[in-house]
C-alpha cells in the first residue's frame, strides 16, 4: 500500500509541485525525492516512501534550520499517528507544494494560520500571539519585548484584525489581513 | 485506466530508481488499492448528488456492479465492459433530456474540481483520491455523452489533450530546468535575505534580454558584413590609414580602440553601402537599420511586458495602512533565510520595528522635532542639488577640454581618458556622499532607498545628457569638418584619375591604394568609440571597486584584526554591506549605453554580455566572501517594478537621442552602410522602391502623407485619454468600495458592542423611534438575532476539525482583493436568506435592509 501511496505521491508531486524551482536536476518531484532520502539513515534509503523521517532530521535542513517556527512547520505538516512530528514522504510533499511558488496564498495563509495556532485550537489568542512575538524577536535578552510593550502590541493587533471582537483571531479573519499584505505570498516561500 | 497505469509507469522510470523484482508486487497492490479506491469514491460520490437523481444513481450502481465484475477479468475485458456499461447507460440516457442534462452538470462539476484541486489546502492523500474519482467519472461519462461516432472522436480528443498535459508539463519542466544559475542565486538569498537576492534576479534577466540583442545583431549584421561583405583592405573605409599603420596593431592603441579595432565590424564605419552583398543578396543596409529599430522595439516590449505581469502580480495594494501591526507581525518572516547570522539581523529588525512602531502608535500625536527635521531634511536637498550641478559642471568643463586635447599632438594617456576617469570617479564618489548626507534626513531605510535611488540616478542622468551635449558639439565640428574633407577626397581623386589617364592614356589607371585615399572624421564611430571606452572604463570601475573596496578591505579586517588596538570587525572599518541601490543603479545605466552606442557600435552588446556573465560570477563571489547582511533586512516586495520603472526611463531616454541623431543628421559620405545618402532612414524608401512592385510604393506614400498621419495621432490621443478615464473611474469605483468596505466594518464592530448589550432595552428604543414599522421591523429582528447567535459559535467551533477549513472558499482572480473576500460573510450576522432576491448582487450590508432594523439600530451610532 505504502509503495502505492509513494508512487501516486510522486505523479502528483508533478502535478502540484511543478513550478517550484529546481536547478540542475531532473524534475520537481525527483529533485523532492533526492532530498528526502538523504534525509534518510543509509539502511532505510530503498524504501523511502515507506518511511518516516525523524523531526530531528528533517530539522537539519538548511531551509529550515534557521527558522523560529521550524518545530510548528514540523507538526502541521506531520501526519503521523504517535505525535513525534515525523514525516513521511508526502508529507514532505505537501510541505514544499505549500511553500512552492505555484501555491495560491489562500491556501499558502491557511498554513501560515495552522503554523502561528499554537496551541491547535482553531483560533489565535492572546497566548498564541505572546508565543509568536516571542518567536519572532529571538532568543535574545535583550531583543525580547518588556511586558508592557507586549501588552500594548498584542491589544493594537486585536483591535485591527479581531473584527468580531471575540479577542481571538480566527481564520477568516486571518485571511482577510494577510490577503491585502503586498509581499506575504512572496516571502512565504522555501525553495528547494 | 491503462492510460493511468502507463503514466505511472512512466513516472517510475523517470525517478531511475525502481527495481523490476518490486515492480510486480507494486502493481499487484496498485491494482487491489486502485478497485478499494474507486468503491469509496463511489460512496462518497454518491453522496453528492441530491434526491432527483436518484435514478441516475441507480445508474451508476448498476455501471458499478459490471465494473466489479469486469475488474478481476484481465484489463481488456474491463475495458469492453465499461465501454459495454457505458453504452448501456447511453440508450437510456437518451430517453430522458433531464438527466443527460444532470449528467452534463455533474461532469461539468468534476472538472471545475479538478482544475481548482491544487487551490484547496488538503492532504495530499486526500487530493490524490479525490483527483482520481473525479477524473474515473469525467472519464466514464462525459465519453457516455457522445453519440455514436462522437465517441471515437471524443476518445482521439482525450488521448490528444492527456499528451498535451504530459508535453506542457515536460516543458515547463525542462524551462525550470534551463534557468540558469538558480543554486547560486537561493544561496545568496539565504545568506542576505531576498533585497539583495532581486538584485541578482535582474541581473540574469537583463543577461536574457543581452543574449537575445546579441543573436539579433551578430545574426543579421555583423556576421553577413564578415562573410559575404568586402573583405577588409578592400576598401578606404576598411582600411587603416598609411599614416597610423605603423602603430596600429600596438597595444596601447588597441586599447583606445584605436588602429585595427577601428577598422573593424564592432563599428559602424567598417560596413559598406553596398546595397547587396554575397550571393543571398542579402541587404546589409536595410537589414542594418532595420536590427537598429528592434534592438529598441524589442526592448521596450520586454520591460514592459515585464512591468506589466510584475504588476498583475502584486494583488493587493500596500498603501492601505489599516494592519500595520498585523502585518508586522503575520508577514515580516522572511522564510527564504536559512543563515543564522541573518536569522539573528531579522530578528532584531523585527524587535526594533515592533518598538518603533509602538512608539509610533504612542506618539503619533506629539511632534516637536518636526521644525528641526524638515529643517535638515531642506539642507539635505540643497546639498544635494550643489552637489549634482557640480558634478554636470564638471563633466562639460572636462568634455570640452578633451576636445581640445584632441586635435593637440602626442598627448598623455591621462589627457587622453579624462573624461571616462572623471565619470567613473563621480560614479564611484558621490554616491556614499549622498548617502552621508541622507542620514541627516532620517526617513525608514526602504523610503530612504527610494530617495538614495532617485538621487543617484539624477547624477547619472545629468552625468550621462551633459557628456551626449558635449558629444554632439564634436559630432557638429565633425560634420562641418566632413565637408572640406569631401571636396579635398573629390578633387584628389579627380587629379589621380586625370594624372594617370594624362600619363598613360592606353592602360588603364594604376588604382589608388585605399590606405592613401583621404576621408573624413566619420563621427559615427567616434561616438561609437565613445561609449564602448565609455562602458569599458565603467566595467573596470566597478571591479576595481569591487576588489579594493570589499574584498581587501574584509581580508584587512578579518587578519589583521588579530594585532590591531581596536575591534576593527565591529568598530570603524568592520566589513562592508552590499550596496543595493548603487549596483541596480549601475546596471541600469550600462543597459542604457548599450542602448545608445549599440547603432554605432554593433560589438558593444557583445562586450555587454560578457560583462554580465563574468560580473554575475565575480559579484556572487564578492558578496559571499566579504560582505555582511544588512543591519536592517528589509524585503523587496514592490521593489522589482521600480526597477523596471528606471530602466524604462533610461531605454526612453537612451532612445532619444539615438533618435534625434537618425533622422536629423546627415550621415558621413565615406563609412557606414548609409554613406551617401541624405539622411539614414532613406534606406527603406529606396528598398520600396526597388524591391518592391510599385503599387506597394504607392501605398506607403499614402501612409506616409501628414493628411493620414495626423488623424492617426489624433485617434491614439482620444484612445488615450478614453482608456485614462476608464481607469480614472476603476480607481474611484476601487475606492469606494474599500470604503464600503471599512463601513461595513465598523458597522459590524458596532453591532457586537451592541448585542453584547441586553436587547429588551434595545427594542424598546426601536419601538420609539421606529413605531410606524415596527410590525415589520420585528420578525425580521428576531430572524437576524436568531442566525446572528449560530454563526457567532460556528466560526470557533469549526476551526477544530480540518474538514470544516476545508471549506473556506476560493477568491478568485485579483479583483478580490478590493472586494470583500467570500469566507469573510461566515462572520457576518444576515445569512444569504435574508436578501435572497438579491442573490448576485454586491449589495453593502446597510443597505439592502434599508429602512426597517438598519435604521433602527444603525442610526444613534453616527
Amino acid at each position: 500500500m505504502a509503495v502505492r501511496q509513494c508512487r501516486a505521491a510522486r505523479k502528483r508531486a508533478a502535478w502540484g509541485v511543478r513550478a517550484a524551482r529546481c536547478p540542475g536536476r531532473r524534475c520537481a518531484s525527483t529533485s523532492a525525492y533526492k532530498r528526502f532520502s538523504e534525509l534518510l539513515p543509509k539502511e532505510e534509503r530503498n524504501n523511502a516512501c515507506s518511511a518516516r523521517v525523524p523531526k530531528s532530521q528533517i530539522l537539519t535542513l538548511p531551509e529550515l534550520r534557521a527558522n523560529p517556527f521550524q518545530h510548528r512547520i514540523c507538526h502541521v505538516f506531520s501526519t503521523s499517528d504517535d505525535g513525534d512530528d515525523s514525516m513521511s514522504f508526502e508529507d514532505f510533499l505537501d510541505m514544499l507544494s505549500v511553500f512552492s511558488d505555484s501555491a495560491t496564498s489562500d491556501i499558502k495563509s491557511h498554513y501560515a494560520f495552522r503554523i502561528f495556532d499554537f496551541d491547535d485550537d482553531g483560533t489565535l489568542d492572546r497566548k498564541n500571539l505572546e508565543q509568536l512575538v516571542n518567536c519572532l524577536t529571538g532568543q535574545g535578552e535583550e531583543s525580547r519585548l518588556s511586558t508592557a510593550e507586549m501588552e500594548q502590541l498584542i491589544q493594537n493587533i486585536l483591535e485591527e484584525s479581531d473584527i468580531d471582537k471575540d479577542g481571538t483571531i480566527n481564520l477568516s479573519e486571518f485571511q482577510h489581513v494577510v490577503s491585502r499584505s503586498p509581499d506575504f505570498a512572496s516571502s512565504f516561500k522555501i525553495v528547494l | 485506466k491503462d492510460k493511468e497505469e502507463d503514466k505511472s509507469k512512466e513516472e517510475d522510470s523517470c525517478s531511475q530508481q525502481n527495481r523490476t523484482s518490486r515492480r510486480k508486487n507494486c502493481q499487484n497492490k496498485n491494482g487491489d488499492g486502485k478497485k478499494a479506491g474507486e468503491e469509496g469514491s463511489r460512496q462518497r460520490g454518491k453522496k453528492a448528488p441530491t434526491k432527483d437523481q436518484r435514478e441516475s444513481e441507480n445508474k451508476e450502481r448498476k455501471t458499478n456492479k459490471k465494473e466489479k465484475e469486469g475488474e478481476n477479468k484481465q484489463k481488456k475485458d474491463r475495458k469492453n465492459s465499461t465501454s459495454s456499461a457505458s453504452s448501456d447507460s447511453s440508450g437510456e440516457e437518451s430517453l430522458s433530456e433531464e438527466e443527460l442534462a444532470m449528467l452534463m452538470e455533474q461532469v461539468e462539476q468534476k472538472k471545475k474540481l479538478i482544475s481548482t484541486m491544487r487551490s484547496k489546502p488538503w492532504r495530499m492523500v486526500k487530493k490524490l483520491s479525490v483527483l482520481r474519482e473525479a477524473q474515473a467519472f469525467v472519464e466514464k461519462f462525459e465519453g457516455a455523452l457522445g453519440k455514436g461516432k462522437g465517441k471515437k472522436l471524443y476518445a482521439y480528443k482525450m488521448i490528444m489533450a492527456k499528451k498535451w498535459v504530459k508535453f506542457k508539463r515536460d516543458f515547463d519542466n525542462f524551462k525550470t530546468q534551463c534557468i540558469p544559475w538558480e543554486m547560486k542565486i537561493k544561496e545568496v538569498e539565504s545568506h542576505f535575505g531576498s533585497s539583495v537576492a532581486s538584485y541578482f534576479i535582474f541581473l540574469r534577466w537583463m543577461y536574457g534580454v543581452n543574449l537575445v540583442l546579441f543573436g539579433l545583431i551578430f545574426g543579421l549584421v555583423i556576421i553577413p558584413e564578415v562573410l559575404m561583405g568586402m573583405p577588409y583592405g578592400s576598401m578606404p573605409r576598411k582600411t587603416v590609414p598609411r599614416a597610423e599603420q605603423a602603430t596600429a596593431m600596438d597595444f596601447s592603441v588597441l586599447w583606445d580602440f584605436e588602429g585595427y579595432i577601428k577598422y573593424s565590424a564592432l563599428f559602424y564605419g567598417y560596413y559598406n553601402n553596398q546595397r547587396t552583398i554575397g550571393w543571398l543578396k542579402y541587404r546589409l543596409p536595410m537589414a542594418y537599420f532595420m536590427v537598429g529599430i528592434s534592438v529598441f522595439g524589442y526592448s521596450l516590449m520586454v520591460v514592459i511586458r515585464s512591468m506589466a505581469r510584475n504588476a498583475n502580480q502584486s494583488t493587493a495594494d500596500g498603501d492601505d495602512d489599516n494592519f500595520i501591526f498585523s502585518w508586522k507581525m503575520f508577514t515580516s518572516w522572511d522564510y527564504l533565510i536559512g543563515n543564522p547570522e541573518t536569522a539573528d539581523n531579522k530578528f532584531a529588525s523585527i524587535t526594533t520595528s515592533f518598538k518603533e512602531s509602538i512608539v509610533d502608535e504612542q506618539e503619533s500625536n506629539k511632534d516637536e522635532n518636526i521644525h528641526l527635521r524638515r529643517f535638515l531634511r531642506v539642507l539635505a536637498n540643497v546639498l544635494i542639488i550643489c552637489c549634482l550641478c557640480g558634478s554636470g559642471y564638471l563633466i562639460y568643463f572636462v568634455v570640452k577640454r578633451s576636445q581640445t586635447f584632441s586635435k593637440m599632438q602626442n598627448v598623455g594617456w591621462y589627457e587622453r581618458n579624462e573624461v571616462e576617469i572623471v565619470m567613473s570617479l563621480l560614479g564611484m564618489f558621490c554616491p556614499p556622499l549622498f548617502e552621508t548626507i541622507a542620514a541627516l534626513e532620517n526617513y525608514h531605510p526602504r523610503i530612504g532607498l527610494k530617495w538614495q535611488l532617485g538621487r543617484i540616478f539624477a547624477l547619472f542622468l545629468g552625468n550621462l545628457y551633459t557628456f551626449l551635449l558635449a558629444l554632439m558639439d564634436d559630432v557638429n565640428e565633425k560634420l562641418a569638418e566632413e565637408d572640406a574633407v569631401k571636396n579635398i577626397t573629390h578633387w584628389m581623386l579627380l587629379g589621380h584619375h586625370n594624372s594617370s589617364a594624362g600619363n598613360s592614356s592606353t592602360a588603364t589607371p594604376p588604382p589608388l591604394d585605399p590606405a592613401d585615399v583621404p576621408r573624413g572624421p566619420c563621427w559615427e564611430t567616434t561616438v561609437g568609440i565613445e561609449f564602448v571606452r565609455l562602458t569599458v572604463s565603467d566595467i573596470l570601475v566597478t571591479y576595481i571597486t569591487i576588489l579594493v573596496g570589499d574584498f581587501i578591505r574584509a581580508c584587512f579586517v578579518r587578519f589583521v584584526n588579530y594585532c590591531w588596538c581596536w575591534d576593527l570587525e565591529a568598530g570603524f572599518p568592520s566589513y562592508a554591506e552590499f550596496d543595493i541601490s548603487g549596483n541596480v543603479l549601475g546596471l541600469v545605466f550600462n543597459q542604457g549605453m548599450i542602448w545608445m552606442g549599440s547603432f554605432y557600435a554593433p560589438g558593444l552588446v557583445g562586450i555587454n554580455v560578457l560583462r554580465l556573465l563574468t560580473s554575475m560570477y565575480f559579484q556572487c563571489w564578492a558578496v559571499m566572501s566579504s560582505n555582511v547582511p544588512h543591519e536592517r533586512v528589509f524585503k523587496a516586495s514592490k521593489s522589482n517594478n521600480f526597477y523596471m520603472g528606471l530602466l524604462l526611463l533610461i531605454l526612453f531616454l537612451s532612445l532619444l537621442p539615438v533618435a534625434y541623431t537618425i533622422m536629423s543628421l546627415p550621415p558621413s559620405f565615406d563609412c557606414g552602410p548609409f554613406s551617401g545618402k541624405k539622411r539614414m532612414y532613406d534606406v527603406i524608401q529606396e528598398t520600396i522602391e526597388l524591391d518592391f512592385p510599385a503599387f506597394v510604393a504607392k501605398i506607403f506614400s499614402y501612409v506616409a502623407n501628414p493628411g493620414l498621419i495626423i488623424p492617426a495621432i489624433l485617434l491614439m490621443v482620444l484612445a488615450i485619454y478614453y482608456l485614462n478615464a476608464v481607469s480614472e473611474a476603476y480607481q474611484r469605483a476601487n475606492a469606494e468600495l474599500k470604503k464600503k468596505m471599512q463601513m461595513q466594518r465598523e458597522e459590524e464592530k458596532n453591532k457586537r458592542n451592541k448585542a453584547a448589550t441586553p436587547n429588551p432595552m434595545l427594542q424598546d428604543l426601536e419601538d420609539i423611534l421606529t413605531p410606524n414599522t415596527k410590525s415589520e421591523s420585528q420578525p425580521k429582528q428576531a430572524e437576524d438575532k436568531k442566525t446572528e447567535s449560530p454563526t457567532r459559535i460556528s466560526p470557533a467551533g469549526k476551526q477544530g476539525n480540518t474538514t470544516a477549513l476545508d471549506r473556506s472558499p476560493v477568491t478568485g482572480g485579483r479583483g478580490a482583493a478590493y472586494t470583500l473576500p467570500p469566507h469573510v460573510f461566515t462572520t457576518q450576522p444576515p445569512p444569504m436568506g435574508v436578501w435572497a432576491p438579491y442573490p448576485g448582487q454586491p449589495r453593502p450590508r446597510g443597505h439592502p435592509l434599508g429602512p426597517f432594523p438598519g435604521r433602527g439600530r444603525g442610526r444613534p451610532r453616527y
